[in-house]
C-alpha cells in the first residue's frame, strides 16, 4: 500500500484548511416579537408568519 | 428527453413513496393540515393538488380516480363535499406551505402544509385542544384534592406518608404527561 512519505507541515496542513470556514447563517427580524429568525420561516419564537398566520403555540 | 426532469425518491423504494404520498395526501385532506419534512412537503403538494382538481369535476369517475389513492371513503365524501367545493374558483395552488426551519435531533427542515382556507377549521381545532387541556387540569385538580381528603381521612402517623407518595404519581401525573405529547 502506498504512504505518505513526509508528515505535512503546519503550513500546508492551514492552507488546506483556508478554505473550510463556515458561513454565519443569514438572520432576518421577526416583524411581531422583533427576535432573530431564519428568512421565510416561520417564527420559532412568537409562532407568526406573514401578520396573521400564528402556528404552534410557542410554549408547551 | 426527459433531461433534468426530477423528483425527491426520499430513500424510498417506488411502492413505499406512493403509500407516503398516499398517506400523507389523506392525511391533509382530513385534517387541513400537517406537519412534515420539506421535501416531503414538496412532493406530496403536487400529488395532493392534482387529486383535488379531479375532485371539482364531481362526478361517478372522477371518484373512482380518487378512490385509487385515498381509500379512506370518508375522507373521500369529505374532498368532495366540503374541500373541493370551496376551490371550485380558485386555479390551483390549493396548498400552503410553510416552512419551519431544521428539526431538533436530525436537523431535518420541516414544514407544514396547509389547505388555503381552513384557517376557520385551524382555530376550531386549537381551541378544542384548549379545552381538552384545561378538563384535564381540572380533573387532575379535583384528583390531587380527592388524594389529599383521602390522605386526610387516613388520620395522621407514620404509614400515611408511605402509602400517600407512591400513589400520586402513579395515579395521575402519568396520563396527564402521556396526553400532553399527543
Amino acid at each position: 500500500m502506498p504512504n505518505p512519505k513526509r508528515r505535512h507541515s503546519r503550513a500546508r496542513r492551514d492552507k488546506r484548511r483556508a478554505h473550510d470556514a463556515l458561513s454565519r447563517p443569514s438572520l432576518s427580524n421577526c416583524p411581531n416579537c422583533h427576535e432573530a429568525k431564519l428568512p421565510h420561516r416561520v417564527c420559532p419564537h412568537c409562532g407568526q408568519y406573514k401578520g396573521r398566520e400564528v402556528i404552534e403555540v410557542g410554549e408547551v | 428527453m426527459r433531461h433534468n426532469v426530477g423528483l425527491r425518491k426520499l430513500g424510498r423504494t417506488s411502492s413505499h413513496r406512493m403509500a407516503l404520498l398516499r398517506n400523507l395526501t389523506t392525511s391533509l385532506f382530513r385534517h387541513e393540515r400537517l406537519r412534515t419534512t420539506l421535501p416531503k412537503a414538496k412532493e406530496m403538494r403536487p400529488f395532493a393538488e392534482r387529486l383535488i382538481t379531479i375532485a371539482r369535476r364531481d362526478d361517478l369517475h372522477a371518484r373512482r380516480q380518487v378512490l385509487r389513492h385515498i381509500t379512506d371513503k370518508e375522507v373521500v365524501k369529505k374532498l368532495f363535499g366540503t374541500l373541493a367545493p370551496r376551490f371550485a374558483s380558485r386555479p390551483g395552488g390549493y396548498t400552503r406551505t410553510l416552512k419551519l426551519g431544521p428539526r431538533n435531533g436530525d436537523g431535518a427542515d420541516m414544514a407544514i402544509v396547509e389547505l388555503v382556507g381552513s384557517e376557520p377549521v385551524f382555530k376550531k381545532q386549537k381551541d378544542e385542544k384548549q379545552t381538552r387541556r384545561e378538563r384535564k387540569a381540572a380533573a387532575r385538580a379535583k384528583a390531587e384534592a380527592e388524594a389529599a381528603a383521602a390522605e386526610d381521612a387516613a388520620g395522621g402517623g407514620a404509614p400515611e406518608q408511605d402509602d400517600a407518595e407512591p400513589d400520586e404519581p402513579k395515579g395521575e401525573p402519568k396520563p396527564g404527561r402521556k396526553k400532553k405529547d399527543d
